[in-house]
């Protein structure tokens, strides 16, 4: 049983998502935003994986790059037993029921010209043989579990506010039961009330289905009170990998660590008094990441190696990894570079491939 | 800030409703608030409570059609921005008062670069020439914490991130130095490290301009650390205004209460379920003849029913729009 529990249902290895940069009237590429560099981990059924990381970092992309929103640069992508990475679109839309995405900006990802039922509503009509009266009967129940009034199933988009419209993406992500959703910041825009409404929304269908979820945030708070575990990224990369508790009691990368410390807390008492790691330097591009260590030049504990060497990301016994050079791994522990953070669990079948973006 | 200064705005009595399909939505009922020089007041509450119609609608910015400002007052700079011609409203829009929308996706226009967007208002309202304001844009991007400045200038807003695309939107509002600044929703996109550069930066700002800024919320962390006072809004109404300290420290509006009762912390134990406010918001087909919030509220009496209860002085600066008495500070605290 417990086995059966650790089964990866999403595998990610070596994925690479990498933007063309383009100049002159040719556009010819001079160069390449490396939004996700080489990022392998697991996401197991039933759990909740959290992405963490800086503003540009490339979490949406790498949320987005999953479920083959983009013709990904490089890697391997498994999903429920298909190999993804590659699958031409006809093929991905018959998947598609089974894997859905919460956008990070509700407006731009909901048809300004479709009222809320026909939003809602949509995927059920283009997946299941649905009478109309049992879809509307589901859009209500939908919408009552995000906590929307059904008497605005006929409104438009623009008729509602931000943490309203950001609601109508959560139900239609819902809307066919997936096993996997990508949640791309869900509750940023939505005051905390409603924020623990869909949260824990989140949390019974999961536990009554089985639910798997990437939940890309950026409210350390909230990730704590949901992922099982939590991955941080920096420029392209994870840093660390780890078990929730243990990363927010210990965390181990110094990024991870400057990130927890500057967390706002409710309390004017404990802010006014409060030690933050500030980093300094400015963020690097990622056209252009630094040699070494992508955090090298922001790091209060560069060591001279750090700018030379990048650490790989390696396991540190249990279910953490961390790619830091403060942190040697023994020999043992070491853990492939295209095995990833849990190899042990699912080995790429065959080589992967490098692909041309677009 | 002394309580006497004069304040950079003043609003009064202002009410929106929109004419929809379905009948009238009374989106803002009665809301009223002032802004000193050089202070920060936090604006939190309910999604859909009317955080943003208010701020849309003293800078004029909502159509009319279905949205109509029924009655109201907004004094800025001596003059009543709701009475003043549309042109010199644009003028103030982006100079005296710079404003940042809840949704970059949309408030950024998708054909021109971001370049472009940032020089506009350098150019229309402080008359740089091309190099300048290019030079300017550039420096305003690093201020706000984007990498490689100068070159992203060529890029559209769909090759930023969703954080850069929100800060490319604080460039802009802060282009031409304004008295006022209205910041709805202005970092939730945002990471905590990045979130608090740009905090500091509009400390900064406020010392050296003298900026007076308002600033939308849900993050209560946010609120405790930068602003001086905060008003809580419910159902299209101000229903709870108080300096920072006494508003976490003794709330004494229901929700209020409720609402600081909900957030999970970084720090202490885990909770295993989050505590939410039951119930649903009311829908606003009409001005409300009692208090909004009065179906969900433990405290409710008949009186709640029968009356809209006005705000009324519980402290020093610090007013509820509530006829229940809360218990004190140290009696409540496990209220
Ligand atoms: N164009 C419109 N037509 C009809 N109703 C509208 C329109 N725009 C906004 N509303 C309604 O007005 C109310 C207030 O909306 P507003 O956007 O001010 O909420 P908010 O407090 O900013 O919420 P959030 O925290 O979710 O952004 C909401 O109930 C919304 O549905
Ligand atoms: N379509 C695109 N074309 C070019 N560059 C892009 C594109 N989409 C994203 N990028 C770049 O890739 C990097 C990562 O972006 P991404 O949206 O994944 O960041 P993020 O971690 O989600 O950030 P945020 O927290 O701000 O949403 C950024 O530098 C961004 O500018
Ligand atoms: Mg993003
Ligand atoms: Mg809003």
């Amino acid at each position: 049983m417990a086995e059966a529990a650790r089964q990866p249902l999403v595998a990610v290895r070596g994925l690479k998502m990498y933007f063309p940069i383009t100049a002159g009237l040719l556009r010819r590429r001079v160069g390449d935003v490396k939004a996700v560099d080489d990022v392998s981990f697991d996401i197991r059924a039933g759990e909740t994986l959290g992405l963490v990381g800086e503003s540009g970092c490339g979490k949406s992309t790498c949320g987005r790059a999953i479920l083959r929103l983009y013709d990904i640069t490089a890697g391997s992508i498994r999903i429920d037993g298909d190999e993804i990475a590659r699958m031409g679109q006809t093929a991905l839309r018959r998947l598609r029921p089974k894997m859905q995405m919460v956008f990070q900006d509700p407006q731009a990802s909901l048809n300004p010209r479709m009222t809320v039922a026909g939003i809602i509503g949509e995927p059920l009509a283009e997946h299941t043989p649905m009478t109309q009266a049992e879809r509307l009967e589901r859009i209500y129940g939908l919408m009552d579990a995000v906590g929307l009034n059904r008497n605005f199933a006929n409104r438009y988009p623009h008729e509602f506010s931000g943490g309203q419209r950001q609601r109508i993406g959560i139900a239609r992500a819902l809307a066919l039961n997936p096993k996997f959703i990508v949640c791309d910041e869900p509750i940023a825009a939505l005051d905390v009330s409603i924020q623990a409404q869909v949260v824990n929304l989140l949390e019974e269908l999961q536990a009554r289905f089985g639910l798997t979820y990437l939940f890309i945030s950026h409210d350390l708070s909230m990730v704590r009170h949901i992922a099982t575990r939590v991955a941080v990224m920096y420029l392209g990369r994870i840093v660390e990998i780890a078990d929730r508790d243990a990363l927010y009691s210990a965390p181990l990368h110094p990024y991870t660590q400057a990130l927890l410390s500057a967390v706002p807390e409710p309390d004017p008492d404990y802010e006014g008094q409060r030690r933050r790691i500030i980093l300094t330097g400015d963020v690097p591009s990622p056209a252009r990441p630094p040699e070494g260590c992508r955090f090298s030049t922001r790091c209060p504990t560069v060591l001279d190696i750090c700018r030379r060497v990048a650490p790989e990301l390696s396991t540190r016994g249990g279910d953490r990894a961390v790619a830091c050079h403060l942190h040697p791994a023994t020999a043992q522990q070491t853990a492939g570079r295209t095995g990833g953070p849990m190899a042990a669990v699912w080995e790429p079948a065959g080589q992967i491939q490098q692909g041309e973006h677009r | 800030m002394p309580d006497g200064a004069a304040p950079v705005l003043a609003v009064s009595g202002l009410k929106t409703v929109f004419r929809t399909r379905g009948g009238e939505v009374h989106a803002v009922n009665d809301v009223g608030f002032r802004l000193r020089p050089g202070e920060l007041l936090g604006v939190v509450g309910e999604s859909g409570s009317g955080k943003s119609v208010t701020m849309m609608s003293l800078l004029g910015l909502l159509p009319s059609p279905p949205a109509e400002v029924r009655a109201g007052e907004v004094i800025f700079d001596g003059r009543n921005l709701l009475t003043m011609p549309p042109e010199e409203l644009r003028a103030v829009r982006g100079g005296g008062i710079g404003f940042i929308f809840q949704d970059p996706m949309t408030s950024l226009n998708p054909v021109f670069n971001v370049g472009f967007q940032i020089t506009e208002p350098l150019r229309r309202h402080l008359g740089m020439d091309r190099a300048r304001a290019e030079a300017r844009a550039a420096e305003l991007l690093d201020l706000v914490g984007i990498p490689d400045a100068r070159r992203r200038l060529k890029d559209y807003p769909h090759q930023f991130s969703g954080g850069m695309r929100q800060r490319v939107m604080i460039a802009i509002a802060l282009a031409c130095d304004p008295k006022v600044l209205i910041a709805d929703e202005p970092t939730t996109a945002l990471d905590v490290t990045i979130q608090a550069q740009i905090l500091e930066l509009v400390r900064d700002l406020r010392q050296k301009l003298g900026m007076a800024i308002i600033w939308i919320t849900h993050d209560l962390g946010v609120i405790a650390g930068i602003a001086d006072r905060v008003m809580v809004m419910y159902g299209g109404q101000v229903v709870e205004e108080a300096p920072v300290k006494a508003l976490f420290a003794d709330p004494r509006h229901p929700y209020t209460r409720a609402l600081l009762r909900t957030i999970p912390h970084v720090r202490g134990p885990r909770a295993a379920r989050l505590r939410v406010i039951e119930g649903q918001p009311p829908i606003l087909r009409a001005a409300p003849s009692a208090c909004p919030f009065r179906a969900r509220c433990a405290h409710a009496m008949p009186r709640c029913a029968a009356e809209n209860p006005a705000l009324r002085a519980v402290g020093s600066g610090h007013a509820i729009a509530c006829f229940w008495d809360a218990p004190a500070a140290a009696e409540a605290a496990h209220g």
